[in-house]
């Protein structure tokens, strides 16, 4: 059981630091699409070792807000970079102090 | 007649036992309402009323006079026992088992008073049609005359304390309104404000005192509180004696809060005669005799309106020798005066019936002088200065003549009413308080320096009127009111032929006990006359016998320049209350401006520098947001380790 754990923990962290360190949007997205897995894969391993559904279930959530988050943010990034002709995350940063 | 305790001076002192009034006793109200209807007529009429506002003013003070004529001879008719009517027009004040009615009280001592203020009130009137005709203001002038008098009169005929209050703040009222008539001036405006402001501590002393009587007696009217006054502890009669006291030293200008009577004389003359000198400034008088049933029980208060009575009169009579603005010193002496008249009420028993006496004769030769006064400042462009009179007395005959008998009448010149009533309450001081009666007899004797100094000044000597002076005699209108007020100045000792305002008041202020004087009555007569005629001798001397210079000279003892300074008055209230109430307040300000202000805004800036700070982690940078998020949830895990964990 404890290799998913690790793999899962990897991929997350592998997430985590594209979001961080990389500016083009779309890399970004699939960044927070790949940490949204690694929670997935968690949650399922831990529903196996404790041999109930609730895990499981909790994925589907998971991918479903997943399914609607990659229909808005696409649509915004697809937006921003008609007007703006570039998807840095860090070139939209007007909204602020 | 409740028992009371002996007083000091002997007798009873008399409990205020009004009957109900009957037939026209009943109508005493219409005293007060005639007056004030006159009043809002004016006031509210506007310009409307302008033409005939004068005429209206002068009508309602004399329906009122009459009325007070028809009722003193009702009253003359009636036994003692039933001269004093009671009237409650309505319940002022209920509150629970709690009632001031509004009362009025019509007695010997109140139908003086009346007759005296509509009397001498409506001659001025008379006088200002002539006096304000050329102001454009006159109705208006008349209106607060008619307010004046409606509040004097309320003032004298209540039945209560706090009616007494009423008046008194009536008065106080009219009395700013007309200082300040001339407000344009920013001296009268100025005077205006300062009278205000120092009455404001006189009536602190009168309400404290009657909250105090409500606290011990329960009630504020003249006959609850003469009933039961002998019962209370003398103590509290001597605090409720006290503040009636300085209620009475705000309202007559008496030593310490005679300052205002001075700037007072910025207000129109015939002003300055009704209320300044005949009327309102004795109303002090009027309160401490009274009062008589709390200060005959309270010895201690009654030796302070003594000293305080001694002190303003001789203080009066030293700032009347010095000054030479014709009005001041006429001011100065009023001061003088109604400190007589303190004298005799602080006497006692033997006292009020001569205070009262000579408050009346004064209100007859001081208005007739004053309105002399005004007369020669109608002819003499309004020049107030006596070193630019001189030589007046053949350019006006008539307010010669008249001037003339006041000042025989205020001097103490034999047979002429003040001679009585002046020398009733000197040697009346001389018997019960030495010390008092001399301070008396050398006042008499500087109000015969004085007031002989002002004639000499004014009528006498050298010419020295400004070159586009044209003195000429007033108008009949105007000389008229002078002639009957000379002629009552004259006989106004009538009053005591046969001891006659003695029994009459007896049953208001109680009757002395006959004395047996070591030396008989007429010694004190001469005593005082030779004492005066030093007085006037000296005048005569000093500034009779070579001209008198057109400026006055700075070569004088510090005496004089004490006394052109009004005794440093103004800079006593300066360094005494003035100034260290300015720097109360100011530090006040500085406390509010620095501690209170600097607290509170210190916080804002505080919050306000804080949050400037804050905001900055707003960059709009999403990765900087994901990179706190992160933090926060590293924190948050570490957190739940650590607890789970230990």
């Amino acid at each position: 059981m404890t290799p998913y754990i690790v793999l899962s923990a990897i991929l997350f962290a592998i997430g985590a630091a594209g979001v961080l360190i990389r500016r083009n949007a779309i890399v970004v997205f699939m960044c927070v699409e790949l940490m949204l897995n690694a929670s997935n894969l968690a949650l399922v391993s831990f529903a196996r070792q404790n041999g109930n559904l609730e895990g499981q279930v909790a994925a589907f959530f998971v991918m479903v807000v997943a399914a609607a988050e990659v229909v808005v943010g696409l649509a915004i990034i697809m937006t921003i970079f008609r007007t703006r002709r570039s998807a840095s995350v860090d070139d939209a940063s007007l909204l602020k102090y | 007649m409740t028992f009371l305790p002996m007083a000091a001076s002997g007798g009873e002192v008399p409990v205020v036992e009004p009957i109900a009034a009957t037939g026209a006793f009943s109508l005493m109200w219409l005293l007060i309402a005639l007056p004030l209807a006159g009043a809002v007529v004016l006031l509210l009429g506007g310009r409307a009323t302008d033409r005939w506002g004068h005429l209206l003013g002068t009508a309602t003070s004399f329906a009122s006079f009459g009325l007070g004529v028809y009722l003193f001879v009702e009253m003359l008719g009636l036994g003692e026992e039933e001269r004093q009517h009671g009237l409650r027009l309505f319940d002022w004040i209920t509150a629970g088992s709690f009632t001031v009615g509004f009362d009025l009280l019509l007695d010997p001592l109140s139908i003086l008073f009346v007759l005296l203020i509509t009397g001498v009130g409506s001659l001025i009137h008379l006088y200002s049609i002539g006096y304000m005709a050329h102001d454009e203001r006159r109705r208006r002038f008349f209106a607060y005359l008619n307010l004046f008098v409606a509040a004097m009169l309320m003032l004298v005929l209540a039945g209560d304390f706090l009616g007494v209050f009423l008046g008194w703040e009536g008065v106080g009222l009219a009395s700013y309104l007309l200082i300040g008539f001339w407000q344009h001036k920013p001296s009268a405006a100025a005077a205006a404000k300062k009278a205000f402001v120092i009455n404001r501590v006189g009536d602190m002393g009168l309400s404290l005192a009657i909250m105090l009587m409500f606290v011990t007696f329960g009630t504020s009217s003249f006959a609850g509180v003469s009933a039961v006054a002998g019962e209370a502890s003398e103590t509290t009669l001597t605090i409720i004696g006290l503040l009636l006291l300085l209620g009475a030293c705000g309202k007559s200008a008496q030593v310490p809060l005679q300052a205002w009577l001075l700037d007072a004389m910025e207000g129109p003359t015939p002003v300055s005669a009704l209320i300044h000198a005949a009327t309102m400034v004795t109303a002090g008088v009027y309160l401490v005799v009274r009062a008589n049933f709390i200060f005959e029980n309270a010895p201690v208060a009654q030796t302070v309106v003594v000293v305080v009575a001694c002190v303003t009169l001789i203080w009066g009579a030293v700032i009347g020798c010095a000054r030479d603005d014709i009005k001041k010193v006429l001011a100065g002496s009023t001061m003088s005066q109604i400190g007589y008249m303190m004298l005799g009420a602080g006497l006692g028993v033997a006292g009020y019936a001569y205070a009262i006496f000579h408050l009346i004769t004064h209100g007859f030769f001081k208005a007739n002088m004053f309105l002399g006064a005004g007369s020669v400042m109608h002819g003499m462009d309004d020049e107030v200065d006596m070193r630019r009179y001189g030589a007046l007395r053949r350019a006006m005959p008539v307010t010669f003549i008249t001037f003339g008998l006041g000042y025989l009448a205020i001097i103490g010149f034999p047979f002429f009413s003040g001679f009585f009533s002046k020398d009733r309450i000197i040697e009346t001081a001389l018997l019960e308080n030495p010390v008092a009666g001399v301070a008396a007899l050398i006042g008499a004797g500087v109000t015969g320096f004085y007031m002989t100094r002002l004639m000499l000044m004014t009528y006498f000597t050298n010419k020295r009127w400004a070159e586009q002076a044209h003195p000429h005699e007033s108008p009949a209108v105007m000389t008229v009111p002078l002639v009957v007020l000379a002629t009552l100045s004259v006989v106004g000792g009538v009053l005591i032929l046969g001891d006659w305002i003695k029994y009459w008041l007896a049953p208001v202020v109680g009757e002395a006990e006959e004395h047996s004087t070591p030396v008989p009555p007429i010694v004190f007569s001469i005593v005082i006359t030779v004492v005066v005629a030093i007085g006037v001798a000296l005048a005569v001397f000093l500034v009779g016998r070579r001209d008198v210079p057109r400026e006055a000279p700075s070569d004088v003892s510090p005496l004089t320049r004490a006394a052109r300074a009004d005794l440093y008055g103004d800079a006593i209230n300066e360094g005494l209350v003035v100034g260290p109430g300015r720097v109360l307040v100011e530090s006040v300000t500085v406390t509010d401006a620095k501690v209170v202000d600097g607290l509170v805004e210190g916080t804002s800036y505080g919050i306000g520098g804080l949050s400037g700070r804050l905001r900055r982690f707003q960059n709009g940078f999403v990765r900087s947001y994901a990179a706190a998020v992160l933090l926060g949830v590293l924190l948050v895990v570490g957190a739940l380790l650590v607890v789970t964990l230990a």
